[in-house]
């Protein structure tokens, strides 16, 4: 699936809840369900800026593709990382780099954060973009 | 259940009626506002003598000859006289205006603080500080050689009274303590720790930014040398404050900015300053605010503080005894002795997590380390969730929150 696919996936999937506490339940349970992060990379290395509740996010470059995996302390912002996660892991540094995140704004997710969560979800899809650019000419381990 | 009926006879319905914002919806739900101890709403009575002074009433203070200029200074003049009553000030003149809490204790900090504090001198905070104030006395010691000392917290959120005068030696110049906690909501002995302090011939300053809203403060009675406090959290408008200071304390204490109104006499060779207070408040002042504090405390006057007291007192035993009922529930703070505000974790759950779900609710909390990283560091947490309520609050809206509580913490666990 490319980038625009992904992120239709999701709006359809945020379109069946009648009204945000659903969506939030749904977010929740995403951040239940994601795998959590090998404590090895649950460090201040990983640790994003910006975000109140702690967000860790490793990338690393597979078959010139970029892998991330992420988590947190709190279940939303752990639900909102694997969505990210989901739109970005396995695309190429290009792609990252180049994409323009509509998902966000369609599912209405950036009105219904606080500021802080906002700025953090910011952060998060900064960071994301970082590690592209870092890992775009880095040669696989 | 209690039923505001059976509250101290108290009528809150009537009350809530004026405070226009709590007919507001939140998220589309009715708005329950349990976040007092960041900023309070303001009653009609403050709004409009906001608005009667901009639409009427405005001009520069102690300047013009002028009708509208005298009408502004005396209305100005007159709330110094109102705060310092309320506060139980003898002289207005030792109430200063400032922009809240936190300027008024770096006020302190950069005057008194620059011409008292030598190297070796100690000043002796508590563990429950508010940042401000911490920072201030940090920046000012590590300039001067002196060091910050720290009275270390109970498990229970009180402080160690014990350890306290341990550390109180002929080296601490200044005990910088809150009133009240504004994350436990726990009240400090404060009388105990200033007849300490003023034994060992050191000065106090109190942070009373979440006292003057719920309990009788009496800076004549209490003795300390100053007390801090903001109007945004009393019922007045945002961005403005007080620091009351004994006289011949702010007397000594050189100005903390210089500017227009506070001198006497400028050549540029020289200056001599104003006398108190203007001394202390260069430029034009925050003059709509300064009156909507004067009316702030009209306001606060037209209660009995024994009616408002054993109505908080209510909510705050309701509000508990409905928490603790709540399986792996802890509350930080669970002193005797305590102001309406209540902070508490559930098991694992992040703070974030049940404040972002209230909200939809339209239930606004506070979460986070409420500024005072130092004591969410001594229960080794990384922050808490905190009600802090008003006299407008209701049980049926802590009933409200429990009920949402419950449906968040289905959800998260």
């Amino acid at each position: 699936m490319n980038l625009k696919e992904r992120e239709e996936e999701i709006v359809d999937e945020f379109s069946i809840f009648s009204d945000w506490m659903e969506k939030y339940e749904y977010l929740i349970d995403l951040g239940k369900e994601a795998n959590p992060l090998d404590p090895k990379y649950k460090t201040d290395k990983y640790l994003i800026r910006g975000c109140q509740s702690q967000v860790w996010l490793h990338a690393w470059k597979q078959d010139g593709k970029v892998r991330f995996e992420s988590d947190s302390d709190a279940f939303i912002t752990k639900g909102i990382a694997a969505l990210l996660v989901r739109v970005f892991d396995g695309l190429s540094p290009e792609d990252i780099l180049h994409a323009d995140l509509n998902f966000i704004n369609k599912i209405g997710l950036k009105d219904h954060l606080s500021p802080t969560r906002a700025n953090g979800l910011v952060s998060m899809i900064k960071q994301m973009k970082l590690y592209a650019i870092g890992l775009q000419h880095k040669t696989e381990i | 259940m209690i039923t505001k009926e059976k509250v101290s006879g108290f009528d809150v319905l009537k009350v809530r009626e004026d405070f226009p914002i709590l007919k507001t919806l939140a998220n589309g739900k009715p708005l329950v506002y349990l976040d007092n101890g960041a900023t309070s709403q303001k009653p009609k009575e403050v709004i409009d003598v906001v608005k009667k002074y901009y639409d009427n009433e405005n001009a520069n203070v102690h300047r013009g000859v002028y009708y509208l200029s005298q009408l502004a200074t005396d209305l100005y003049d007159g709330s110094r006289k109102k705060i310092a009553k309320f506060i139980g000030a003898k002289e207005s003149e030792t109430v200063l205006f400032t922009s809240g809490t936190t300027e008024s204790i770096n006020l302190v900090a950069q005057t008194w603080g620059r011409q008292n504090l030598k190297a070796d001198d100690e000043v002796l905070i508590s563990g429950m500080e508010h940042h401000s104030n911490i920072v201030p006395w940090q920046m000012i010691c590590e300039e001067k050689g002196a060091s910050v000392k720290v009275i270390p917290i109970n498990d229970d959120g009180s402080l160690n009274m014990e350890v306290f005068e341990q550390r109180l030696n002929k080296n601490t110049k200044m005990v910088a303590v809150a009133h009240i906690s504004n994350t436990l909501g726990v009240i400090n002995p404060i009388d105990k720790i200033i007849e300490k302090a003023h034994a060992m011939d050191a000065k106090v300053i109190i942070d009373g930014a979440q006292s003057v809203p719920h309990i009788k403060v009496d800076v004549s009675d209490l003795d300390c040398d100053f007390y801090a406090f903001s109007g945004h959290k009393m019922f007045a408008p945002t961005g403005i404050g007080v620091l009351y200071g004994k006289r011949e304390l702010l007397e000594s204490m050189p100005p903390y900015k210089g500017g227009g109104d506070m001198i006497d006499k400028v050549t540029f060779e020289k200056t001599t300053y104003a006398k108190l207070p203007f001394k202390f408040e260069a430029g034009t002042p925050n003059i709509a605010g300064v009156i909507g504090m004067g009316a702030a405390v009209d306001y606060l006057d037209k209660f009995e503080w024994k009616t408002i007291i054993e109505y908080e007192d209510e909510l705050l035993r309701y509000a508990t005894d409905k928490l603790q009922k709540i399986e792996g529930l802890r509350i930080y703070g669970t002193t005797a002795n305590k102001a309406p505000v209540i902070s508490f974790l559930v098991d694992k759950i992040h703070p974030y997590d049940i404040g972002t779900l209230l909200d939809q609710m339209g239930i606004a909390v506070r979460t986070g380390h409420h500024c005072t990283q130092p004591l969410m560091d001594r229960f080794c947490i990384p922050g808490t969730v905190r009600i802090s309520l008003a006299f407008y609050n209701t049980i049926e809206e802590i009933d409200i929150f429990i009920n949402a509580l419950h449906r968040v913490l289905k959800m998260l666990r």
